[in-house]
């Protein structure tokens, strides 16, 4: 995001007047709380690709620990009666070897046993933010759900945006028939209410993560239609516009190439917020069921199984995930709010 | 007003059409074979070859439209294909449940927000406010599921106060019972969000001319935020409600699937696990036309409370 804005400025830079761009930066630049998000979504965006890349959590699926291993800073749990497993017998040892039936192959049995090496994995009795019900570490699903959740999230909201900027852009342009048509698709998805929308198209796709990014995708890009659709319909009669209809620029061309860059900054506002509902949302439908399989992990299954290792006092994995979503939805919350305070100074201060 | 009523009555007719449209196709296209669905896995192609010719699923699709749209008109849906139960009398059953919950939470949600953005709103750019903001954002951060799992832990299992779950055959019963918990915990999370927009509905009111001119009268800050303000505020505040009373129908499955309630949004998520296609067609065709029903009557309302508004 950052990068984007940088080489924005450097070109704006150079022109005469300021660009939006430019001037966009110098004002995010002057937002602290704006940059500070920025930062940690910035770390954020890093970590994930390090889990994408295999660097970090890639054996999630490891069992590590004890099961249910409590964070380091708990310490072990002190072994509870009974949990010792079997109590090896008192007395002295009793020679068997005469009458049992098995005796004079024991020592064959030693000898080929060898051959294989056996390696005692230790378990560890604390992790760093504790075990799951597996003694899988929780510090790695976490990482590993949120590259799924944070993936989800943001490949919907480009979809949605790739969907509602094209629809939007065309009823706005045209009008007429074509505006006509488009309306009524946009007035059938809003009619139905979004979670029931959401469930039809859910009973109908598969499961997976493909799954979530389809049904989100498909049922949310209304929004942005209705934002995209208004700012075509103003800057269609525009002069720049006009001149370039003028000059022989074609209807593409006067709407990729003249308006759209135009209009992109209330896009890339709306596309942000996208992301985090679409998160959240993705969440919700793995808890159900509906989301990501039981191979893969997400904040949302992980979710799921806490809810059951809290009735048992284990409270670590929900903390864990509660925190690193928490965390990097407020993260990226903020940054957009700073983004449209940049964009869009007018609205500063009221939403 | 009537001639306004009509047409709008008739511009749902073409809206109408493109949803029922939209789930026919969505479940013929991407929906799998209902007959295979309802066969299950030991059945012989023969049984699904029977049922498919029961269904119609034979017949050319412009047919089987046809028999989609009668039953869309005749309100008759047949029945479930998981319980076998009558779609109508699945609506009827469990709506009951659903509205018990999820009007209180309406009604509690509106009424605590309200004062809470107003005093946040007067009080624009100071500590509270920003500290307001502050906890709001990151209250919205957490997702819901947090708070009814940690809620229904602590107040339910830890504390005791409320049965963890459950739901009773009275009415009574269950709004001072059972329904209390899930109300507040939704009620809880649902501030947030509520507070942030009506503040900015606030604001919006605060710096126009009027509450200037008011000041410079004169009046008192309470009368200006009371009598003046609040008033106006009122009328982008009530169509939020509008815009959230279709919901309550489909109520928070969230809430219900928690809360062991049985209501209808539970439901609609035990359909789509069984891919019990003919109770979530349903429910998406008339949840939609209840909302379109639903936002004519907002917007008549809107006429009634606020004499500038024309309706066109």
């Amino acid at each position: 995001m950052s990068a984007v804005l940088t080489a924005a400025a450097d070109e704006g830079a150079a022109a005469v007047s300021e660009g939006v761009w430019h001037a966009a930066w110098r004002r995010f630049k002057g937002d602290r709380v704006g940059l500070g998000s920025m930062v940690v979504v910035l770390a954020f965006v890093l970590l994930i690709a390090a889990a994408a890349a295999g660097l970090v959590a890639r054996d999630w699926q490891d069992e590590v620990g004890v099961p249910n291993a409590p964070p380091t800073l708990l310490g072990a749990r002190a072994a509870a009666a009974g949990d010792g497993g079997i109590e090896s017998p008192q007395g002295p040892d009793v020679d068997l070897s005469d009458i049992d039936p098995l005796a004079p192959r024991y020592r064959e049995w030693e000898e080929r046993a060898r051959q294989y090496r056996t390696q005692e994995q230790p378990k560890r009795e604390t992790l760093p933010f504790g075990g799951d019900r597996l003694g899988r570490d929780v510090l790695a699903k976490a990482i590993k759900g949120t590259e799924i959740s944070v993936f989800v999230g943001v490949a919907a909201a480009l979809g949605a945006t790739f969907i509602g900027t094209m629809l939007g852009a065309l009823a706005g342009f045209f009008g007429g028939r074509v505006g006509d048509l488009l309306e009524w698709v946009y007035n059938v998805f809003e009619s139905i209410p979004n979670i029931l929308l959401i469930f039809a198209f859910a009973a109908v796709v598969g499961r997976g993560v493909e799954g979530v990014v389809v049904i989100l995708t498909f049922t949310g890009w209304t929004g942005m239609y209705r934002q995209v659709r208004a700012e075509f319909i103003k800057h269609s009669t525009r002069e720049y516009v006009r001149s370039a209809e003028a000059i022989g620029a074609s209807a593409a061309s006067r709407m990729f190439r003249h308006i759209l860059p135009n209009v992109s900054h209330v896009i890339l506002v709306r596309m942000s917020l996208l992301a985090v509902g679409f998160i959240k949302a993705e969440v919700i439908l793995s808890y159900l069921g509906l989301g990501v399989r039981v191979d893969q992990v997400s904040w949302g299954t992980m979710l799921a199984e806490a809810q059951n290792e809290l009735i048992l006092g284990y409270w670590w994995q929900l903390a864990t995930a509660t925190l690193f979503m928490a965390v990097f939805v407020t993260a990226f919350s903020l940054a957009t709010d700073a983004l449209r305070d940049a964009l869009d100074p007018k609205l500063k201060g009221l939403a | 007003m009537a001639a306004y009523l009509v047409r709008r009555l008739w511009q749902m007719i073409p809206t109408l059409a493109g949803v029922v449209l939209l789930v026919f196709f969505l479940f013929k296209a991407f929906g799998g074979d209902p007959a295979e669905v309802l066969g299950g896995l030991n059945a012989s192609p023969e049984q699904v070859d029977a049922i498919r010719e029961q269904l119609g699923l034979n017949e050319p699709v412009w047919v089987q439209l046809w028999i989609f749209v009668k039953q869309v008109v005749g309100f008759d849906w047949g029945r479930s294909w998981a319980t076998n139960e009558a779609v109508s009398q699945l609506f009827a059953t469990r709506l009951p449940a659903t509205l018990t919950v999820m009007l209180p939470i309406l009604v509690l949600d509106t009424l605590v927000a309200l004062p809470i953005a107003m005093a946040v709103a007067h009080r624009r750019g100071s500590l509270t406010d920003r500290a307001v903001m502050v906890i709001t954002t990151v209250a919205l951060s957490v997702s819901f599921l947090v708070y009814i799992i940690v809620g229904q832990y602590v107040f339910a299992f830890q504390l005791g106060w409320f049965p963890v779950q459950g739901w009773s055959e009275h009415v009574g019963t269950n709004l001072l019972v059972y329904a209390p918990l899930p109300v507040l915990l939704a009620v809880m999370v649902g501030i947030a969000p509520q507070t942030r927009l009506y503040r900015s509905f606030f604001l919006d009111e605060l710096g126009q001319d009027y509450v200037r001119t008011a000041r410079a009268k004169g009046m008192t800050e309470g009368v200006v935020l009371f009598r003046h303000v609040l008033r106006n505020a009122l009328i982008p505040i009530l169509a939020n409600v509008g815009l959230q009373l279709p919901g309550i129908f489909v109520g928070s499955f969230l809430i219900e699937v928690f809360f062991s309630i049985p209501g209808l949004g539970r439901e609609v998520l035990l359909a789509v696990n069984r891919s019990d296609f003919p109770v979530i067609q349903a429910v998406t065709v008339y949840l939609a036309m209840l909302t379109m029903v639903i936002n004519l009557a907002t917007d008549l309302a809107f006429r009634l409370a606020d004499p500038r508004v024309v309706l066109k």
